[in-house]
């Protein structure tokens, strides 16, 4: 029997979302982790995108080039646009017929509002948010499980989950929170069409209009540079200073969970366990304190600068560099000499 | 009549915990239990709906004893019944027998009075899953509206709901045949200030509390432990991280520490040249 393991590829309006590829990445490691396993029992392994929507073919593409080596697709006007019956009746239908090991999703809003009505629809395990996944021992269950890492409880514990008797074993994870994989645009798969009949009483709820948000462009994920404020900026006017940096230097604003629920700024900006997880390659936190859910958000940066007044402040702990001094004082200085430099060498 | 139901759960409130440095486990004593926030707009929006159409209010909760606080609270905004599902037997419930638990509680409530719009707070702050609601939504076979930031209307006589729901991208206008099932972001309704009846009534509160055998014979299979698939391996408290490198501003004066903090960034060569590309 084949060890399949399975990643459902998002996809909207004729793109693949990026959490698809990363979660592939991981699939991938995941089939490493039980070579050994495989080498043992001769048993094969196959790590398989599910595709749901209409004309995506070129999606199914896209999936094996980061890793996929066969594509269940379902390619039908009926899924043009998301709706979570339908689809989870689809997804529950397919893993009836195939049997998964492991079934990653997205936990984007989209993977959220799924992956827990197939989970229940199948009885099985789901865990949420997973910030590290791996195939290991647990207990003396002979066949290695797949062992799901979360935060939970604000960030302040971080548990292991298994599912031990049932299947698939099933988890959703954020995007960025694992590394995009490299693509192949060599990589040769499978693309099987599947089928699946939608009944009219799965279409009880319809899409009547979608309006586009402005602040969806602001990709606060996918950004190489963020500029956070939090608590510490006093007043809502503080994000105009956050700006300023944030634009001199290239990048987004984010925010911490605070200066959100104080209504200084739209959710869209929150970084840490509750908002965007994020690993840009400069994470400027101005005037936020550290609490861990935030940390557990941009920890992942590669450079990280902390600006606070408080010398003790736990985002020093995750901080690549601190500042401590007043950022109403540190940011215009900042500004000051890197127009200088810019002016300088141009 | 319309007959609107929530579903709510009393939560430590997260960010009041605090961790024993020793141990690495939770300290409850002392850390407040509160009515969950989303849970709590989400019951705000099922009130001022009921009013608006003068229709009826259930609210339920699993949970222990004391979550019968969060279960007033429900009343003082104006909720007309309340239930607290409570039993040792249900201890140790992940997200599958919860939404067991909870969706077998809705049938038997819909039974009696037939229910038209679940309500449930888009997530727990505890756990931070949101799976209840759709997995519930499921086995009940109800249309769901995930992160409902407005409901734009409700009509009982056609039985139907319009609904916006807010994704990455933007805003979806949900039109949905009823009975359905919703989870709220907290933008779907203010928490509003109790009326003074209700405030009365919620003073002589005292909730129906349902066991795992009255009125319902649950499953034993479903339910506590033995019920859910998902188990804690192991758990313990996020890696300690060795404090940043620090400038006080403080002893190298302004400009001092701006030009050495801009002089350690621009030495890391990524950072470099990701600020080089700027010019």
């Amino acid at each position: 029997m084949t060890r399949r393991f399975w990643v459902f590829i998002e996809q909207n309006q004729g793109k693949m979302h990026p959490v698809a590829a990363e979660l592939l990445g991981v699939a991938n490691q995941l089939v490493s982790e039980i070579a050994d396993e495989l080498q043992a029992s001769g048993e094969e392994t196959s790590v398989e995108g599910i595709l749901v929507g209409h004309n995506v073919t070129d999606i199914a593409q896209e999936a094996i080039q980061y890793g996929a080596q066969r594509i269940h697709k379902i390619d039908s006007p009926a899924f043009e646009h998301y709706l979570n019956r339908p689809y989870a009746e689809a997804l529950t239908h397919l893993v009836k017929k195939y049997q998964p090991e492991v079934f990653l999703i997205g936990a984007t809003t989209l993977g959220r509002d799924l992956a827990g009505a197939v989970a229940t629809s199948l009885k099985t395990g789901l865990t949420a948010d997973c910030t590290k996944l791996e195939m290991g021992h647990f207990r003396k269950i002979e066949k290695k499980l797949l062992l799901a890492t979360r935060p939970a409880f604000g960030g302040n514990v971080i548990a292991t989950i298994v599912c031990k008797d049932h299947l698939p074993q099933m988890a959703t994870v954020r995007p960025r929170v694992f590394e995009t994989p490299a693509r192949n645009a060599k990589a040769e798969g499978e693309i099987l069409e599947e089928e699946f009949e939608v009944k009219p009483e799965m279409m009880a709820a319809k899409l009547v209009e979608f309006i586009k948000d402005n602040n969806a462009q602001l990709n606060l994920e996918y950004a190489d540079i963020i500029v956070s404020g939090g608590k510490g900026l006093g007043n809502p006017d503080g994000f105009k200073l956050i700006k300023e940096l944030a634009d001199e230097l290239g990048g987004v604003v984010g925010s911490s969970r605070a200066a959100v629920d104080g209504g200084w700024i739209d959710y869209a900006h929150q970084v840490g366990q509750t908002g965007k997880h994020v690993r840009p390659k400069l994470y400027v936190a101005c005037g936020i304190s550290g609490a861990i859910q935030h940390k557990v958000g941009m920890q992942d940066s590669d450079y990280i600068l902390a600006i606070n007044t408080d010398p003790n402040a736990p985002i020093f702990e995750v901080a690549t560099l601190g500042v401590v001094g007043d950022l109403y004082e540190v940011i215009p200085e900042m500004i000051k000499q890197l127009r200088a430099q810019k002016g300088a060498s141009s | 009549m319309i007959h609107l139901l929530a579903s709510i759960k009393q939560v430590p409130d997260t960010t009041n915990i605090r961790i024993d440095p020793e141990t690495g486990s939770m300290i409850r004593k002392g850390v407040p239990a509160i009515l969950n926030p989303y849970d709590a707009h989400a019951v705000a929006a099922a009130a001022e709906w009921k009013r608006k159409l003068d229709g009826k209010l259930t609210v339920i909760t699993m949970g222990p004893p004391a979550a019968k606080e969060a279960l007033q609270e429900c009343i003082e905004m104006g909720a007309d019944r309340a239930i607290l599902i409570s039993d040792r037997k249900f201890a140790g419930s992940d997200t599958l027998a919860t939404s067991y638990v909870l969706a077998e509680a809705i049938r038997k409530i819909d039974q009696d009075d037939p229910v038209d719009l679940v309500f449930f707070g888009k997530q727990a702050i505890d756990g931070d899953t949101a799976q209840v609601g759709p997995g519930a939504a499921i086995r009940l076979g109800l249309p769901l509206i995930t992160y409902a930031v407005e409901i734009s209307e409700i009509n009982v006589d056609e039985k139907y709901a319009v609904i916006v729901r807010k994704t990455e991208s933007g805003k979806e206008i949900i039109q949905t045949s009823l009975p359905a099932a919703l989870t709220a972001e907290k933008a779907i309704a203010e928490i509003p200030y109790a009326a003074l009846p209700d405030l009365i009534t919620s003073l002589k509160f005292i909730p129906e509390v349902w066991s795992a055998d009255e009125p319902l014979a649950y499953d034993e299979n479903q339910i506590g432990l033995s019920g859910s698939p998902t188990m804690v391996a192991k758990s313990g408290t996020p890696e300690a991280h060795e404090p940043a490198e620090t400038i006080s501003v403080a002893e190298q004066g302004l400009s001092g520490a701006v030009e050495i903090i801009l002089g350690k960034m621009l030495s890391n060569s990524s950072v470099a040249s990701l600020l080089e590309e700027l010019k």
